[in-house]
């Protein structure tokens, strides 16, 4: 595998707040991505950074083992689909399409057409009058046609409704199949793009909180639930991610259990519980911004 | 698929299942990396490593340049495997939840008799 971003020590920040923090990361040449955490997490500074649309204030970056920062070589092989994309005033989305081949030397014209159907875009109205979701739409396409060898998605999704969503991952899937590439999607909607993902990269704070293999993740915390002393001596001394009681039972996520293990929890009457990654992430993002170990009564 | 478990395992055990229940006969071709990855809505590489441990178990082989086919054989030893792992996963909660509920073992051999419609 060869690493086609990679950042050391990376730091930005913009006065006293540290957007983002020492974050160190590599990202394999044609996997999925998921840059997932909070509002105000670092994810769109961090992007913009590895973009070479912002100056780090600390750090390396090597994109195609170059810095990213105005060097032609490297932007023409990246596409940046932000959340608010701006377009000159009096641009129709027929326009975007008639240029976006100036820059993006693999664009599919035929792809793009097909995405437009797909998605329902009227070609001639003003790109100010669209919709939230057909605006979200205009960029959704871009990204898939532009077959950029590294594509961001920054929250591509806004004001689209479940099907185009549905449309814009399976589209995805497919076009990555045949076309392998690079791509980093940040989001929120974690369990819909869970099982497309290879790599699963959290941050909080500006900091990386997981950085692993999707497949890895999986699995890796689990929730006991049963009378509270059952659990309580089932729990023991593990490390406990997160906890909750209701009168005589509780519910307490902890980590990996082996197959002994579940059995054991199985034999006390214990009910075992998977944590799904969006759970896990609330779970772990969560617990950094109140003190552990606190119980929360129901 | 569960959250519980890796896709790739799930993905294994989706072609286990119709290898042993004959719906992919043996020296048949199975679908693509790329067709389970759309039919799942899951990453292709995850996809590709289920493929590839029933390679390495010998349930699947490669035919360079075609695709994967059921390997001759393959039923019979996944048949001998669950039958192996029978009493674990299926006898031993079900003789647990009996005791629990009071049935006792000849009430308990006289419901499966009846379910398997002996």
């Amino acid at each position: 595998m060869t690493a086609v971003i990679e950042a050391e020590g990376l730091t930005k920040h913009y006065r006293s707040v540290r957007a983002v923090d020492e974050v160190s990361l590599r990202i394999e040449e044609n996997t999925i991505t998921g840059l997932l955490g909070r509002n105000g997490a670092g994810k769109t500074t961090l992007m913009q950074l590895l973009t070479g649309q912002e100056f780090a204030t600390r750090g390396s970056i090597r994109v195609f083992g170059e810095s990213p920062v105005e060097s032609a070589g490297v932007l023409q092989r990246l596409s940046f689909i932000k959340e608010s994309q701006k377009y000159p005033d009096d641009f129709k989305p027929k326009h975007v399409f008639a240029t976006a081949p100036w820059f993006f030397p693999n664009w599919d014209g035929e792809l793009a057409g097909r995405l437009i159907d797909d998605f329902r875009l009227p070609l001639n109205r003003r790109i100010k009058k669209l919709s939230r979701g057909q605006l979200s739409a205009v960029g959704v396409i871009v990204g898939l046609a532009a077959r950029a060898p590294i594509t961001f998605f920054d929250e591509p999704y806004l004001g689209l409704d479940a099907v185009a969503r549905q449309i814009f991952y399976d589209r995805l899937l497919e076009d990555y199949a045949e076309h392998p590439r690079t791509v980093v999607l940040s989001t929120h909607l974690i369990d819909e793009v869970a099982n497309l993902l290879e790599h699963v990269i959290v941050i909080d704070q500006g900091r990386i909180l997981l950085d692993d293999e999707a497949e890895a993740l999986r699995g890796s915390a689990t929730t006991v639930v049963g009378t509270r002393t059952a659990v309580d001596s089932f729990v023991g001394g593990r490390e406990v991610l997160h906890r909750d009681v209701l009168g005589g039972l509780a519910s307490v996520t902890v980590g990996r259990l082996d197959p002994a293990e579940r059995r054991e929890a199985a034999e006390l009457g214990l009910e075992l519980a998977p944590v799904s990654l969006q759970q896990l992430v609330v779970q772990k993002t969560g617990a950094a911004a109140e003190p552990t170990g606190i119980e929360q009564t129901a | 698929m569960d959250d519980s478990r890796p896709i790739f395992v799930q993905i294994a055990e989706l072609i286990e299942n119709d290898v042993v229940s004959g719906a992919l006969p043996e020296e048949s071709q199975v679908p693509s990396t790329n067709e389970f990855a759309a039919f799942h809505r899951i990453n292709p590489a995850t996809a590709g490593k289920g493929v590839n441990l029933l390679v390495d178990k010998g349930v699947l082989y490669k035919k360079r340049g075609i695709g994967m086919f059921v390997a001759q054989g393959a039923r019979d030893r996944l048949i001998a495997d669950r039958r192996s792992q029978f009493q674990t996963e299926y006898v031993r909660p079900l003789v647990a939840e009996a005791e629990k509920l009071g049935i006792t073992g000849e009430q308990l051999v006289q419901m499966i008799a009846e379910g398997s419609g002996a």
